[in-house]
Parts: structure tokens; sequence; C-alpha cells
């Protein structure tokens, strides 16, 4: 059969489908759910690898944490389809079919019982031996190292400690896939980073295919193997972190990714030229040879922030004058900046992206 | 600190009046005048009759007569040997906890069905709050017929379902008083019940139920380990709220059965009313209706206690 569709222009289309969905472990179709007239998710198509680790990125209300429900089996579908593993999951597949394991925000722990309990429960829930639920329990406290809390209840545990009872319920399972809905976002800045790390290590060791909810970029950027950035119901760009920062599909992505974001100019009518704050450097600090466009920067404010300044200012094309567009130098660059003055800056032809003035889509995605 | 004069003066002429403090300005006193009609009503209508329930129990008055004598405990010794008493006190705990068993199933159940999404659920609602608004002497007439010794609309339906082959005398015989007594209770208390536990319900996190169902627990599982443990708290309150109303009610079997038949389904209130007002010992219905109280102030420690829990917990 396959000679033939591939001699065929329409099916060899097909074939093409049909080899995309054998790659993909989580693969999600031409998703919808409406809330009435609201699109939350609006025709999402994703195809998730086994074993990696997606992010996915977007403001509040893009419809991130539905696309993750509708994977659960926490809402039903207005229409698409999900497989996981090769088996189509509809809405006669209930959620403990499914072998997905979710972490929640607020950690969702059963607050009567203790820790042993919460972790206890889905084996129990599974009809697993008392001896075998002990066994693996044990094992996953001392994963996450909080063997000595389990006779507490979660009233009696700190955030991070609460956090890693929700995982060890998570992991105990030995679940298909791991879903995490912005697990850290009620941990403090410090805790965060190394539960941060603590997650990648332990997804990379447990090789499970994971799908990561949050609307934090720096999170994102640092777990996901890739991202899928959503808006409005929509997937924008999936890529690695990388790609995505470097080479963004729209507008949109290009301004939701970084800190600052990244500079959109008005180049003429058709044209948005994008560049990276980080780009945009003095002319003197860009090496000799270097092809790079150069603009008169006009600063109204420097920030020192420690490890870079940021720069404040207007730069005029002949489209529009007195753009603002923010400079982030690294401390490396030394080279004195004072607020009030003009002076020149360039950025290396290769920084910069254009995008489409009417669509806002990339013109030079052909660099992926 | 003083103004500029200047700033002053146009506002000095409208602004003098103003400046004296009015009543509504000093919350001392506002608080204190706001509580007055509470207070009065409370002392005028519960702490009066209370205290001269105390003082009666402790003397030998009889209605009919202004005579007032202390007796001490000679009252309690007279009717703690007295099988009338003992049969009153029995019922009064049989009636309260077989009430509010049935009760907190019935409850229970009621509120995981009208939590559920479903066309017609405010109707639904708002006739289950119906028997709880009901005034209880416009129910117990209602009820009176329901019971009827020849109307009895249950002994019509069981008839003819064939669930019983002889025609029940409701309140002509002990066990059947007894049934009905309970049925009446339960009715009353039931919506009360499950509206506290439809609020209880709501109380609990979404994500906690949901984290239930990721984690595999069935429809049973996710009731008696999550949901129901959870409600505890809540339905503690629903319960010890239904056994104080429950056990020191009078007008369910005094307008149902009078205490008959043969006195078997007299309760400590029925009996004390009964003494009291239709006998003229004053004293020893006092007596009787007092013999609850310690019990009745425990349950009334423990609710207090509970409804604080339940509100810090979580």
């Amino acid at each position: 059969m396959r000679p033939r569709w591939r001699a065929h222009p329409v099916l060899c289309l097909r074939a093409e489908r049909v080899s995309a969905m054998e790659t993909g472990f989580v693969e999600i179709r031409n998703l919808h759910k409406h809330f009435g007239e609201v699109r939350a998710v609006d025709g999402v198509d994703l195809s998730i690898k086994e074993g990696e680790l997606l992010v996915l990125l977007g403001p509040s209300g893009c419809g991130k944490t539905t696309l993750m429900r509708m994977i659960a089996g926490l809402e039903v579908p207005t229409a698409g389809q999900i497989l996981i593993g090769g088996e189509e999951v509809d809405e006669d597949v209930p959620p403990r079919a499914r072998g997905v394991a979710m972490v929640f925000q607020s950690y969702a722990l059963y607050p009567h019982k203790t820790a042993y309990d919460n972790i206890a429960f889905p084996l129990q829930a599974a009809g697993m031996a008392p001896a075998a639920i002990r066994g693996r329990v044990q094992g996953a406290a001392k994963r996450f190292s909080i063997g000595h809390l389990l006779g507490r209840r979660p009233r009696q545990l700190s955030g991070g400690e609460r956090q890693r009872v929700a995982l060890s319920r998570a992991v105990v399972r030995d679940p298909k896939v791991f879903l995490f809905d912005e697990p850290l976002s009620n941990l403090d800045a410090q805790l965060r980073a190394i539960a941060r790390y603590e997650l990648k290590e332990l997804q990379r060791e447990l090789g499970t295919t994971t799908v990561y909810v949050t609307h934090d970029q720096v999170e994102a950027m640092g777990l996901g193997d890739r991202i899928a950035v959503m808006n409005q119901g929509k997937v924008r760009q999936v890529g690695t972190p990388q790609h995505v920062y470097d080479h963004p599909a729209d507008t949109f992505v290009a301004t939701f990714l970084g800190s600052p974001p990244m500079n959109l100019l008005e180049q003429d009518a058709h044209t948005i030229l994008g560049f990276r704050p980080e780009s945009f450097v003095p002319r003197q600090d860009i090496p000799a040879g270097t092809d790079a466009a150069v603009f008169q920067f006009k600063v109204r404010q420097v920030e020192y922030l420690g490890a870079d300044r940021l720069i404040y200012g207007a730069v005029d094309t002949p489209h529009r004058a007195g753009q603002t567009v923010i400079a982030d130098l690294p401390v490396t660059i030394t080279t004195p900046v004072a607020e009030g003055r003009a002076y020149e800056f360039a950025v290396p032809r290769r920084a910069l992206r254009h995008f489409d003035a009417a669509t806002g889509l990339a013109r030079d995605r052909g660099a992926a | 600190m003083a103004l500029p004069r200047e700033a002053r003066r146009p506002f000095s002429t409208s602004v003098a009046p103003l400046r004296r403090r009015t009543l509504a300005d000093r919350e001392d006193w506002l608080g204190r005048l706001m509580l007055a009609p509470a207070l009065v009503y409370v002392v005028a209508l519960v702490g009066v009759p209370f205290a001269l329930a105390l003082a009666l129990a402790f003397s030998s008055a009889r209605s009919g007569s202004l005579e007032f004598s202390w007796v001490g405990l000679r009252n309690f010794w007279t009717i703690l040997p007295d099988p009338q008493f003992h049969r009153a006190l029995w019922n009064t705990l049989r009636f309260t906890l077989v009430s509010q068993a049935l009760v907190i199933v019935l409850a229970v159940t009621a509120a995981h069905v009208l939590s559920a999404a479903f066309v017609g659920r405010r109707l639904v609602r708002f006739l289950l709050l119906l028997p709880w608004a009901a005034p209880v002497a416009l129910a117990a007439i209602g009820w009176t017929w329901i019971f009827d010794s020849t109307f009895s609309v249950i002994n019509w339906t069981m008839l003819w379902l064939g669930l019983t082959k002889r025609w029940l005398y409701w309140f002509g015989e002990p066990q059947l008083a007894t049934a009905a007594i309970i049925i009446v209770h339960v009715w009353r208390m039931f919506p009360f019940a499950t509206v506290i536990t439809l609020a209880g319900m709501s109380a609990i996190p979404q994500e906690i139920s949901e984290a239930a169902v990721i984690d595999g627990a069935g429809f049973w599982r996710r009731f008696f380990q999550v949901n129901l443990p959870l409600l505890l708290p809540i339905i503690t309150v629903a319960v010890l709220f239904g056994v104080v109303f429950t056990s020191t009610d009078l007008s369910v079997v005094y307008l149902l059965t009078r205490g008959g038949p043969y006195n078997s389904t007299h309760v400590l209130s029925s009996l004390a009313f009964q003494r009291g007002i239709f006998g003229g010992d004053l004293g020893q219905g006092a007596a009787v209706a007092l013999f609850l109280l310690p019990v009745l102030v425990v349950v009334a420690i423990l609710m207090l206690r509970t409804a604080r829990r339940a509100e810090v917990g979580a």
C-alpha cells in the first residue's frame, strides 16, 4: 500500500501524518475547547515525544491549563483528538485509565491524610497489596528526602515539603505521563530555583514524558526540552528554548519571551524590525568587520542592575521617529553611557529579525 | 499645625456645625445601643424563664397557687425512680439518635445530588428547604392526616404496593407511633442538614477532588476517603444542632401523639409539659425539663468548638 501513497500527491501527505503519529507519545490533533462563546483552546496540534519535557507557556487565560486538563481527562474536548501512547483517549477513557499523574499548583494534598497516606492513595486506589505499597511509598519518600515527614499532615509541612509530597504522590505510581500545573509558583524565589533544578533532574532520571504548564518564561526556558508558546487558545510556536528565543515565529512570541522583551521597530509600512536588548550595544563594542545596522540611540534612563545595565531610550527610523528601545549591556561592556545624550548603537545583522507589519509573522523563518 | 488662614476661611462657616461628634461617630456607645434590643430579648425571653425554671425545679410550686417553698432535691428524687420518666428519657435519646443518624445519611446523599448540575436544580433546592420553613403546627396537622387511622395515604400506598397486608394504626401502636415521630423529626431536620452539608462541600477545593480523580479513585473511594472526612467537621455541626433541636422538641410529640399510646412516646419535654402544666406540679415539671440540661451544655460546647475548628481548618 505504502508505495502507492507515496506516488500519489495527496496520499503522500497522509503518509507523512501517519509517521508523525508514530513518533509522538502524546498526540493532540485539532483540539478545541469552547466555553460558550469563549474559545479557550482553539485548534491545537501538538506532538509530544516520548521522554521529553514539553512546556506549555503563555499568559494567563491563553488556554494552556485547559489543554492540560483535557489531556488529564478532567475536561471533555469540544472537538479534536488526544492520543496517549498511540491509543485514543476520549471521554470514555476516564482519568484513572489514562496513566497520567498530575501535580497541581496548590498541590491538592488531602488535608486529613498523613504524607504517607497521601502518597499511598493512588496505589491503594490501584488495589496494590499493603506490603508493596509500603515499599513504593518509602522509596519515593527517600528520593525526595521526606522520609522523616511521612507521619505528618499537610498542615504541619512547609511549602517546599508539601511540594515534595505532591511530587512523590505523582511519581509513586510510575505513570506514563506527568502533568505539572505551575507546581513551583507557590514557592518563594530562592526555593523555586532549587526546585526547578531538582525537577529537571528527576524528569531526566525517570525519562517520563512530561507536560509542564507555566506562565513564567524563565521556568519554561530552564526546564523545557521544547516550549510551546500559546496565546488566545492557539499554539504560536513550538521549538527548543533557544530556537524559540532566537527565532520567534511572530511578534507575540518575540515580546513574551525574554526580559526585557525583544525590541520592535517599525522599519517601514510593511516591516517590523526586531532585535534582542542584549544584541543592541555601543558601536565600538562590536568587533570590527561585523556587518551591523547602526542607530542613533537617544538615552533617557540608565538602570544599574549589578550584572548588567538596562538602558532605556529612543531611536528613529525613516518610517517613525522616537521609537522606544531597551539595551541590555552586560557588565563586560564598560563604555560609559549617560542619560540625556545620544550615542551610536548597533545590532549585528545576524541578530536582526523581520516581521510582517500586518500579520506579525516572522519573515525569516527559513533560518530554522 | 495650623493651616494658613486663607486656606481655612472658605470652609469655616459650613464646617462649624458638623464639628461636634454625633452618636454615629461614637462607636462605643453606638455599639451598645444597637446591641441593647438583642440583649433585652435574650434576657427577657430566655434568661428569665431559665432562671425561673431553675428556681421551680427546687421548689414545691403548683399552678393556681402563689405558695412557694424550697424543697431541695425532692423533685428529682421523685422523678428518678418513676418508670414513666425512664421511658421519656429513653425515648428522648432514641428519637434523637435514630433521627439524626438517618438525617446524616439523607443529607449527605441529597447534598451530593444537589451539587451536581441538572435542570431544575434551583426548584429542587427550594422545595427541599420548605419543610424547614413550614410552621411546626401546620406541618404536624399535615402529618396527622398522613398517619390518620382511617385516611392514611401511607397505608393506601403500602397496601397497593403489597408491602403490608393489614391496616396500620400509626398512633395506636407504640412501635408505629415511635416510627411516625422519628419520620417527622427526620423530615424537619433533613433540609437544614442538607444545606449545611452543601455549604461544606462547596468549601472543599475543587483541585482536591480532581486530584483524587486523577489518582484513580472511584466514586466510593473518593466519597469515603476524601469527601466524607473533609465534610466531617461541618456534618458534626449539623448533627449537634439537630441533637439540640430534636431532644428539646415538644411540638412533634405533642401535636402527633400527645405522648400516647399508653404514654409510650413521651419525651422529657412532653412529660414535663404534662406534669407541670396539665398536672399542675410546676416543680416536678421543671425538674423533668431540666434533666437534660447538663447533657445539652456539653453538646453545645462541643458544637461551638467544632464550628470554630471547621472555620480555621482545611
